[in-house]
């Protein structure tokens, strides 16, 4: 098996789409360690910015044309919209002297950096190995990049685990929704574009009922962190 | 047939848009008035539904199994809107937050009715994904309304773990999309028809994974442990009307689209492999639930385990897999629907009577609620799987099903759970409602006649007392000293007495005799979930 992979080099096509993959995990892995909200939010944007040119990518490679419509939504509404949603809806959530966009979340992290990025090395092995033995194949689809996105999805559970702010904790969703997207990309790129379109929109429904939210969360406890929602349990 | 299924989608939307606009009195009658006939209008479908599958449109399209859904869903939307009134008339008017108040939960109550109607009659299984989306977002928001402590955190967890699960959902909906575009073709649009029709010959290993992820996704909102985590809290701080339609339909609903995969999967893998991923979902969620009924505190927490204890029932039910045990399953739906909202609604009348939602606060509320105090330990006993009522009727139709399929051991670990569960609600219920009320700190025995006398006269107005706490949405909790002063036997109100008397007459109708065209329905309902429709 390795030996027949390593004589026949990847196409341009799997390998770029592989290389995205991997760009949009590492991205992941970076939302652990942002302190400002704002960073938080560039960083997805950035994520989303990976997913749009990869959904480039495949459309070229396959001869999609519906896919140029979805990379420029993507990019439209994941890279624009969704960060000046999140950002009108979260201003003046600063305090403390800070100006708007700068709230504060550094060590919001239950267990130490390092820790955490080893736990989320594990867990992303584990998908990617687990994904790797299903042994779903077909000749259009890179493999690697399917198991990545798979383990893209897991480490943003971890994401959303470790972090005890909202906002992280909020991002953490979005990017799981990047991972599925990543996902769909690989394959299910022939999926129809209203689908997508419609997915898309219920994403940013989801993104405003998430800033109200965190709204709420920050009316009542004065801040972004989590630690204090231990009222209710049993 | 057309125009009935389209009045049933448009509706509850338009009804949310009256309520956005028009007065509240005008918002107040047209839900009440949009629920009862939703419910209406699926009666009308239902004979055509249990002959034949309705397809219109492209998008929508009914069968037997998403009448049983919509059926449960449209009860409790008509039981909600009319309780609602009741609920929300003790509220202060002249408060200047009530106006605001009251028109986003109208709103809410028919967006969220909306959702949960639309989701059983989507025709795909992305469109079926959408649609819980949008409950989820909906049900959050009413759940943060109250605008307590509490309440903002529990609309935190339930948000942030009800779409991290449908997240996994949305995977295994993309990886159903690939099992079938294998076969039917790259401009395959996850269309349910025609992904049944070709199930046997779907690739096994996408559709395993598949179905995994639909259990554990759609599953976290379903009530499945492990992942329930957010349904007492939600639960317990929502309006009471959007608790029961929480527990009643969207718990359904969501069961409804683990059903729908499990449809494709039984013929794709054969019928072992889904029923043993539900068989462990469903007796882990039973026996946790059973044993978290002991020693709760909050009375609505108390009902929301007993709804995980309900979903695991479900689970198990459909891991027997025998066509009887399918029928109870099905029945289940439709009773614990109605079983639950009105435990739901009676607990309501109870925690605003008392002004706490502490069950040990609440004591005397047979002698308190000459209606709702009966209703309510019907309704327990209900879910509790008493005869005549309609849950008794269901869970026998499970464990025979259990039987029958050589699953003894499940069997019997569901009867065993069932008690635990039953007597786990029913120690705390007869608590709550037959123990007298115990003179308050400081009053000598001597005091209680007075209080007897009080009791005695019925038609002492609800006092200030009275009415702030039952709902207590800005009040928070706490401002109000539960037991202080002797409270006035009497109903707070006729609107939250009638949905649940009807609840409980429908819940023995389906235990002694379901109609026939019901037991027709329900019977094409398990030759489409057995694959043999």
């Amino acid at each position: 098996m390795a030996g027949a992979a390593a004589v026949a080099a990847p196409s341009v096509f799997s390998g770029s789409a592989n290389v995205i993959a991997v760009g949009v995990l590492l991205v992941e892995f970076g939302m652990f360690r942002q302190a400002l909200l704002r960073d938080q939010v560039r960083l997805y944007a950035a994520q989303s910015t990976l997913i749009s040119v990869l959904a480039v990518v495949v459309a070229a490679a396959r001869h999609l044309p519906d896919l140029y419509v979805l990379a420029g939504l993507s990019f439209a509404l994941k890279a624009v919209i969704v960060p000046v949603v999140l950002r009108r809806l979260l201003r003046g959530l600063g305090g403390r002297g800070e100006g708007p966009g700068w709230t504060d979340i550094a060590d919001s992290g239950s267990l130490s950096l390092a820790t955490t990025v080893l736990v989320a090395i594990a867990v992303a092995a584990f998908g990617f190995f687990s994904v790797a033995a299903l042994g779903i194949h077909s000749p259009v689809l890179p493999t690697t990049a399917l198991a990545i996105s798979v383990a893209v999805v897991l480490v943003a559970f971890v994401l959303m685990i470790m972090r005890r702010d909202v906002a992280s904790q909020a991002i953490g969703f979005f990017s799981l929704e990047n991972g599925v997207s990543l996902t769909a990309l690989v394959v299910a790129a022939s999926m129809p574009l209203i689908l997508e379109i419609v997915f898309l929109f219920d994403l940013l429904v989801a993104v405003v009922v998430f800033g109200l939210l965190i709204r709420v969360h920050h009316g009542r406890a004065e801040s972004l962190s989590t630690a204090d929602l231990t009222r209710l349990r049993g | 047939m057309l125009v009935v299924v389209l009045l049933l989608f448009i509706l509850p939307a338009a009804a949310a848009v009256i309520c956005l606009l028009a007065p509240l009195a005008v918002a107040r009658a047209s839900t009440a008035a949009f629920g009862v006939a939703c419910l209406g209008l699926v009666i009308a479908v239902l004979p055509a539904a249990s002959r034949h599958d309705l397809a219109y449109l492209g998008f929508l399209r009914i069968d037997a199994l998403s009448v049983v859904f919509l059926l449960a869903t449209s009860f409790l939307y008509a039981a909600v809107a009319v309780y609602s009134i009741g609920y929300l008339a003790h509220d202060d008017r002249r408060d200047p937050g009530f106006a605001r108040y009251s028109r986003r939960f109208w709103v809410g109550l028919n967006l969220f009715a909306w959702a949960m109607l639309a989701a059983p009659m989507m025709s795909s299984l992305a469109l079926l994904w959408v649609a819980i989306e949008v409950t989820t977002v909906v049900s959050a928001l009413l759940v943060a309304i109250e605008d307590t402590d509490g309440a903002a955190e529990a609309a935190w967890k339930y948000v942030l773990i009800a779409s991290a699960g449908l997240g996994l959902a949305l995977l295994a909906t993309i990886f159903a999309y690939y099992a079938g575009a294998q076969v039917l073709g790259q401009s395959y649009d996850l269309a349910f028809s025609p992904l049944l029709r070709v199930a046997a010959q779907l690739p096994h290993a996408p559709l395993q994974l598949a179905f995994v992820l639909a259990v554990l996704g759609f599953g976290t909102k379903m009530g499945l442990f492990p992942v329930h985590t957010w349904l007492p809290d939600a639960h317990s701080e929502a309006p009471t009307p959007v608790s029961a339609m929480l527990s009643g339909s969207l718990l359904a609903v969501s069961f409804y689209a683990i059903l729908r995969f499990y449809q494709v999967c039984a013929v794709t893998l054969g019928p072992r492999f889904p029923r043993n991923v539900l068989l462990i979902f469903g007796i882990a969620s039973l026996l946790l639930a059973a044993l978290y009924l002991f020693g709760q505190r909050d009375i609505k927490r108390l009902l929301a385990y007993s709804s995980v204890e309900h979903m695991g029932i479900l689970a198990i039910g459909v891991s027997f897999g025998a066509p009887i045990a399918l029928a109870g399953v099905l029945l289940h739906v439709l009773a614990h629907a109605a079983a639950k909202g009105n435990a739901f609604m009676g607990a309501g009348v109870l925690v605003h009577k008392f002004g706490t939602k502490q069950i040990s606060a609440i004591r005397g509320g047979l002698d308190l609620l000459p209606w709702s105090g009966p209703l309510f330990l019907l309704a327990v006993l209900a879910l509790g799987a008493m005869p005549p009522f309609g849950i008794f009727r269901s869970e026998f139709e499970i464990v025979e099903g259990g039987f029958a399929s050589g699953g003894n051991a499940a069997a019997a670990v569901l009867i065993i759970g069932v008690t635990v569960a039953f007597f786990g609600l029913a120690a705390t219920t007869t608590q709550m409602l037959l123990q007298p009320r115990a003179p308050t700190a400081g009053h000598s025995g001597a005091d209680q006649a007075p209080a007897l006398a009080a009791v005695g006269t019925a038609a002492i107005p609800a006092g200030a007392d009275d009415h702030r706490a039952g709902t207590a949405p800005r009040g928070g909790p706490g401002d109000h000293p539960p037991s202080s002063a002797p409270l006035a036997r009497g109903e707070p109100s006729a609107w939250m007495v009638i949905p649940v008397a009807v609840g409980a007459v429908v819940l023995i109708v389906l235990g002694v005799h379901p109609p026939a065209e019901l037991t027709d329905l329900l019977a094409r309902a398990v030759r489409e979930l057995s694959g043999a429709a």
